[in-house]
């Protein structure tokens, strides 16, 4: 059990740096009203985050190319994206997920 | 009796701690994994158990710790692994942001409570509750963060601690739990909307990949998903009369 004097300093500036604005919002949000087209543009975020966030696991970003594609990850979105709608049901699709993921890796 | 009824309905429509912790089930596949996996790259990057142990209780962030790792692998001096941290976690001040106003009533030392924890799985959890118009009660956001908190912890150093021989976890396909979850979340937002705006919604994913496949052509993919979100939820307000 060693513990790195900078590391524990690095650890301790990334936590600040985590910290502050997954708080302030909860903080600052109690006393001010949002005006109504800030909570309109909130209301998109869940959408837009979920959206890029997806599009994250199957983009490359290496120094050959400008961009590639995990077709592996988007081969196995697919199947997982049907039982999603199938089932509305988030255990099932995570679970259909996996082995769908383990399915394409072991098939490619 | 009529009261009495009354008053037991309105109990249990408050969600309390345990169903907290039960919604939170869905999401402990991909925590544990990615977890595992996380302990295992702190690992070989030369982190003690204990600091691998601290870097997921302190900074509690998937894809910050394992970019801290790699910086510390790097050679990368403080500042830019802590200005990059910042960065990798801001889109937590949008998260934030869209949680807080349904959590006004409670009191400051709560609600600071609720943004330290949270995270892009319990965001999800809960703003999918909050999209289907159910009620969100402090007690029951709290067993979510907690039991996700505490998985991840044990995860991160379990991982660490049997680094060496676990093999890669990709190879299970478990590191995709993650997109699953993620697809999941976006089909049941997509549900709960009007039908008539379904495909004002399908534009806006549209808007996202497009914006996400060319971002990432010139930043880091952190940066692409603040910015595809920023700009495609300002299209969306721009748009939808």
């Amino acid at each position: 059990m060693s513990l790195d004097i900078s590391i524990l300093l690095i650890i301790l500036g990334g936590a600040i740096v985590t910290f502050l604005p997954r708080v302030i919002p909860f903080m600052v949000i109690r006393n001010i009203g949002l005006p109504k087209i800030v909570i309109k543009w909130l209301s998109f975020i869940p959408i837009c985050i979920f959206a890029a966030l997806i599009v994250d696991s199957f983009i490359i970003q290496d120094e050959t190319s400008l961009l590639s594609i995990d077709w592996r990850v988007l081969t196995a979105i697919i199947p997982t994206l049907i039982i999603a709608l199938w089932t509305k049901s988030l255990s099932i699709t995570v679970i259909v997920g996996v082995i769908s993921m383990a399915t394409v890796r072991f098939l490619f | 009796m009529n009261v009495l009824a009354t008053q037991i309905n309105k109990e249990e429509s408050i969600p309390t701690f345990s169903q907290g912790v039960k919604d939170c089930v869905p999401t402990l596949i991909g925590y544990v994994s990615i977890g595992i996996a996380m302990g295992i790259v702190g690992a070989s990057s030369n982190l003690s158990i204990l600091e691998v142990a601290l870097l997921s209780i302190l900074v509690y962030a998937g894809a910050a710790q394992f970019i801290i790792c790699a910086l510390l692998v790097a050679g990368s001096p403080f500042s830019v692994i802590v200005f990059t941290t910042f960065i990798v976690n801001l889109r937590h001040f949008l998260l934030s942001m869209t949680l807080a106003p349904h959590f006004t009533k409670y009191s400051l030392m709560k609600n600071i409570g609720f943004g330290t924890l949270l995270t892009d799985e319990s965001f999800g959890v809960a703003a999918n509750k909050i999209a289907k118009r159910e009620t969100i009660s402090d007690r029951w956001m709290n067993g979510l963060n907690l039991t996700a908190y505490t998985f991840w912890i044990l995860s991160c150093t379990l991982g660490a601690v049997f680094g060496k021989w676990i093999s890669n976890p990709e190879v299970l396909g478990l590191d995709f739990s993650l997109t699953a979850m993620f697809l999941a979340l976006l089909v049941l937002q997509l549900e709960s909307m009007e039908k008539s705006k379904l495909k004002f919604y399908l534009s806006l994913i549209v808007y996202v990949i497009l914006s996400m496949l060319v971002l990432c052509m010139f930043v880091p993919s952190y940066i692409a998903i603040l910015l595809s979100t920023i700009i495609v939820a300002t299209i969306g307000t721009v748009k939808d009369k």
